[in-house]
């Protein structure tokens, strides 16, 4: 007796409490930023690619979805000449991110990815890059990296002197 | 003698006198190091491979030492694991990674670095030192390697390859304590033809491939394959990597017999001509493009009225067989001049008959005189030039023995020896890039070369000859092991037959090389066939009405006359080819064809060694293997390879070893097939829109017990002919082949790969037929060879091409006087304009003109030039 009118009384509390199911998709999710979804490539603070074509992400991609392939652009940097991702295989593990040595790759919490067709699922460059820097701000992967960009030299990178001169003769 | 010492507990019989840590590297017992390498021995410069020697079994505190600087003694106690010598090494390499720069993701090393996985098996993972590194400007090296000196770890390996082993002078330390710096003295492209190797010594990404960092993969998105070097007769073992069915890069693979850790620039780079815009890719008719439907009917119309067939030395035996079995036997000729065709079956006679042993690279590096008979080998067979640069070091060793000095100790090795040199006599026509290691050079023209060795051997048989050629069978009959090297570059028949004689005077102690002009010019004698112009004779003789060139660019290697004729006489001709040539364009049917790295197939090499590389490319449809086109125009029905080299040794049975040169397609591991690909391997699935993961599924490989995929053995399960990298746990760069050796050095677990075809004392010698006489006026013309040009398909690789010398022209000065020539001069060859103007050297021999082959005019057999003013 004591016992249902104690359950009773429980389940009738809730009729009071505040409701946490939402409504999808008349109302919209509030993710945190952390969660894993839509995978995008973000610009440095100057607006320029981080992605350096390192192949991190692709070799640590489980189920082997991601593609890209290096090529240097004019002032020295290296850059994906294509960028694909198959979110048909996809399985937001957040591996790429973790792996990534330049904060380029970033889960985003968009997770509505729904397609009629498969070929819709296969994301390349244009679709993945955005134009901010996503969750990690202010990191220039080129500013700490040794190898000289136009318009930074050697030793002009952080915590570097300047290049040795051969012919000193200072010990 | 063995010694047995104990390390972390595990007893072990190790050769007496061996470094330590070679003997816990070839026993699979991992100690980081960066300075030690297997053909370059102990520095003890790193201070990386630390441990913990107990001196015996009363010692118990032990002391910490380089096991690269420690010999194996009996008894000794040694521990790797010692937690002072663990952290000994960890301090070391966070003290090397000071400097270091953040560039990983933007390096090409990274995932094949030896410099990573030393750190990572150190376990220093964290950077503590927060002050500024030191940095330094590149040079630029030219068009084969990059440079990047802040990844330097001063380790000296790439002076003490470049300097101390492959002899080249413009790659030097600079500087002092943390500021060393490795390069030239100014930017510039590296002058040695071995310089391509620093890509794979270097153990950070200092030195690079410029061509695969250009078309860039990183290692784990490379299928691999083994495969064998198409441009010259020696035969090196190579990786060749893919992705996304482009060849990305060409590695050394290790073989203990030939090429060992390193290779020529023209065998690094050189099969890049895969990738070329040469590349034939769609049948012609007449120039035309046609359907392959339409090339192969008019093929197989041409070849129905009757064909006459044209093999080439830069096919494959099988491809070469496929011909031959199409057209009959006495309707084969040989794609190259009459005397090059009777020249070459002579080699592999006197090869056949002994007494002198076929010297592999290795034994030619424990040869202690060398006798060369007009082979420049740096640009004919370069690998040949670089071991007998370890030969020249012969005495040196010997000295350093005596006096009880380690053979690995390298540095001390060179000042015990006191610079003793063995004796190596060049006897070349034009100055020789070995001139700096051999004790005599002698510049001869062909005739006189030929003379020399004549006379070196009535020396030894105890004949009168004159003193200088009496001083050498002097020095040739003293020494345990004389090597002598001769071959067809000067297409002189009467060398080849000097150095049999030498060889035959000398006995059973003696070493013979002799080199073929081409990567399978042996297996094409083997074959039989005549030359070009005896095809073009036979087809005026009406013996058939067409013809069928395989693989070959007949103007290269034939008077250009007789191809001329060839076509002239012949119907319809046919060509098969890889590449875009003078013949595929003139051609009235013209079909694609797979190259090297596109099919499998067999070389046969200077030593007669069958070699089988595979295809690391899967085949395009419009361009399938020689051996199947032919199949499938009537030469047999063979679906895959070894069916073919069933029907080969059946017709032939002394080819039988044909066999052995690799596993056949049945062989099945305890993984099943050997997987070309990595694991992982990237990308797999990034295309898969069907829903199906198209790795699970690769094109089966029929001619090979291969697979495209990644499921299946690799690393230490796989036959040694098999191997398409040196997977090991942990270690990813190619220094993890210790894992594969059965000593440092030694050859593959397993067996080096290969079979032998020639067993000395096969066949008896017949007496040399009378050489063809030299008619005519004016200098003997020399064939100028380049280590960086080779035969077109060489000067197809964009990367060899931007090294290649222009074209060039050499007289005597006093000849060209006698001439009235100046430098500078357009020339006239046999009434012809030269394209390459003159240019004076005074260390030719008098009397011939050298002129670059391939470039200027087809090899041929010797002869003489008429040299006059251009009107």
């Amino acid at each position: 007796m004591i016992g249902w009118l104690e359950a009773l009384f429980r389940v009738g509390r809730k009729l009071a409490a505040k409701t946490v199911t939402v409504q999808y998709p008349e109302v919209k999710p509030k993710l945190p930023p952390r969660s894993r979804g839509r995978i995008v490539l973000t610009r440095d603070p100057d607006g320029q690619e981080r992605c350096v074509a390192c192949n991190l992400c692709a070799v640590a991609c489980p189920v082997g979805c991601i593609d890209l392939s290096k090529a240097v652009a004019e002032d020295g940097r290296w850059y994906p000449e294509h960028f694909r991702i198959n979110f048909a295989r996809c399985i937001f593990c957040g591996y790429c991110e973790e792996a990534c040595p330049t904060a380029a790759i970033q889960l985003t919490p968009d997770f509505e990815l729904s397609e009629w067709r498969r070929d819709a699922l296969v994301y390349d460059k244009q679709d993945l890059l955005i134009a901010g820097q996503g969750k990690v701000r202010g990191y220039r992967y080129w500013s700490v990296a040794g190898k000289a960009i136009a318009g930074k030299d050697k030793g002009e990178a952080e915590h570097e002197a300047p290049p040795v001169d051969l012919k000193g003769l200072r010990p | 003698m063995s010694v047995r010492i104990e390390i972390d507990g595990r007893i072990i019989e190790a050769k007496a006198g061996d470094d330590l840590l070679s003997v816990c590297l070839s026993h699979g017992i991992d100690v980081p190091y960066f300075c030690w390498h297997g053909a370059l021995g102990s520095l003890g410069a790193c201070r990386q491979c630390a441990v913990r020697v107990y001196s015996g079994p009363d010692d118990a505190t032990g002391k910490i030492v380089m096991s690269c600087m420690t010999p194996a003694t009996d008894g000794l106690r040694v521990s790797v694991a010692d937690p002072e010598a663990s952290n000994f090494r960890a301090r070391v390499i966070e003290w090397l990674m000071v400097n270091h720069p953040h560039d990983c993701p933007v390096c090409e090393e990274a995932g094949s670095c030896h410099l990573q996985d030393m750190t990572v098996a150190t376990g220093h993972n964290e950077r503590r030192y927060r002050f500024d590194k030191r940095t330094h400007r590149n040079q630029d090296l030219g068009p084969l390697l990059t440079h990047e000196m802040n990844r330097c770890i001063a380790c000296y390996r790439c002076t003490r390859f470049y300097r101390d082993y492959a002899g080249g002078r413009d790659l030097d330390a600079f500087g002092a304590h943390d500021n060393v710096y490795f390069g030239r003295a100014e930017d510039g492209v590296l002058e040695s033809p071995f310089a391509g190797n620093l890509a794979e010594v270097c153990p950070t990404g200092v030195f690079n491939d410029k061509g695969w960092s250009h078309d860039y993969a990183r290692k784990w998105d490379m299928r691999a394959a083994p495969s064998i070097c198409p441009h010259c007769a020696v035969g090196c073992n190579l990786f060749v990597s893919e992705r996304d069915g482009r060849v990305r890069r060409v590695q050394n693979r290790y073989h203990g017999a030939l090429n060992g850790y390193f290779l020529c620039d023209r065998g690094r780079f050189g099969p890049l001509h895969v990738v070329s815009p040469q590349r034939f890719t769609a049948p012609q008719i007449a120039g035309a493009v046609v359907s392959e439907h339409d090339a192969v009917v008019a093929a197989r119309a041409a070849i129905e009225q009757g064909a006459i067939g044209i093999g080439s030395p830069r096919a494959s035996l099988e491809a070469n067989y496929a011909l031959r079995k199409l057209v009959g036997a006495e309707r084969f000729f040989a794609g190259v001049s009459d005397a090059e065709a009777k020249l070459v079956r002579r080699i592999v006679e006197i090869l056949r008959a002994g007494p002198g042993q076929i010297a592999t690279l290795s034994e030619i590096e424990a040869c202690d005189a060398v006798l060369v008979l007009g082979e420049d080998l740096t640009n004919v067979a370069p690998r040949i030039a670089l071991s007998l640069r370890q030969t020249a070091r012969g005495a040196e060793r010997a000295l350093a023995t005596q006096k009880g000095v380690a053979h690995w100790l390298d540095q001390a090795v060179r000042t015990a020896g006191e610079g003793r040199r063995s004796p190596i006599v060049l006897a070349t026509p034009a100055p020789d890039a070995l001139d700096d290691v051999a004790s005599l050079s002698l510049r001869l023209d062909p005739l006189s070369i030929a003379a020399f060795g004549d006379a070196v051997a009535t020396a030894l048989a105890g004949g009168d000859a004159p003193n200088k050629a009496v001083n050498i069978a002097n020095v040739l009959a003293a020494s345990e092991r004389p090597l002598i090297i001769a071959g067809a570059s000067l297409g002189a028949a009467q060398i080849v037959e000097a150095a049999a004689a030498i060889v035959a005077a000398l006995g059973t102690k003696a070493r013979i090389v002799l080199i073929a002009p081409e990567a399978n010019s042996l297996g094409l004698a083997l074959l039989g066939g005549d030359g070009v112009e005896a095809a073009a004779a036979a087809l005026e003789a009406d013996v058939a009405r067409n013809v069928i060139v395989l693989e070959n660019e007949l103007f290269e290697r034939a008077p250009r006359g007789a191809v001329d004729r060839l076509f002239a006489a012949a119907t319809t001709v046919v060509a098969l080819d890889a590449l875009t040539t003078e013949i595929s364009a003139r051609a009235d049917v013209a079909l694609p064809v797979a190259a090297f790295s596109e099919s499998a197939g067999t070389f046969v090499n200077y030593e007669g060694r069958a070699q089988r590389f595979f295809a690391a490319v899967q085949p395009q449809e419009y361009a399938p293997a020689s051996w199947r086109r032919l199949a499938a125009l009537g030469a047999g029905d063979w679906a895959t390879l070894d069916a073919i080299i069933k029907d080969l040794i059946a017709d032939q049975p002394e080819l039988v070893g044909v066999v052995g040169a690799a596993p056949d397609a049945s062989c099945s591991c305890a993984h099943g097939k050997i997987a070309r690909a990595p694991r992982p391997l990237s990308a797999h699935t990034a295309d898969d829109r069907a829903g199906r993961d198209p790795a699970a599924t690769p094109k089966p490989d029929p001619d090979s017990p291969l697979s495209f995929g990644m499921e299946g053995a690799r690393g230490a399960d796989v036959p040694a002919a098999l191997l398409t990298g040196y997977e090991t746990h942990g270690l990813h760069s190619a220094n993890a082949v210790t894992r594969f050796e059965e000593e440092i050095g030694g050859p593959l677990r397993g067996g080096d790969p290969g079979a032998r075809l020639f067993k000395q004392g096969d066949a008896a010698l017949s007496p040399a037929a009378p050489f063809a006489p030299i008619d005519g006026h004016g200098p003997l013309l020399v064939p100028l060879d380049d280590v960086f040009s080779g035969s077109e398909t060489g000067r197809a690789s964009a990367l060899l091409a931007a090294r290649a010398p222009a074209p060039r022209l050499l007289l005597h000065p006093d000849d060209a006087a006698a001439l009235g020539l100046a430098e500078c001069a357009s020339v006239m060859l046999d009434g012809v304009a030269c394209a390459a103007p003159l240019t004076l050297e005074p260390k030719l021999a008098r009397g011939v003109v050298a002129v670059s082959v391939g470039k200027l005019l087809p090899r041929g057999p010797l002869r003489r030039v008429v040299v006059e003013a251009a009107r």
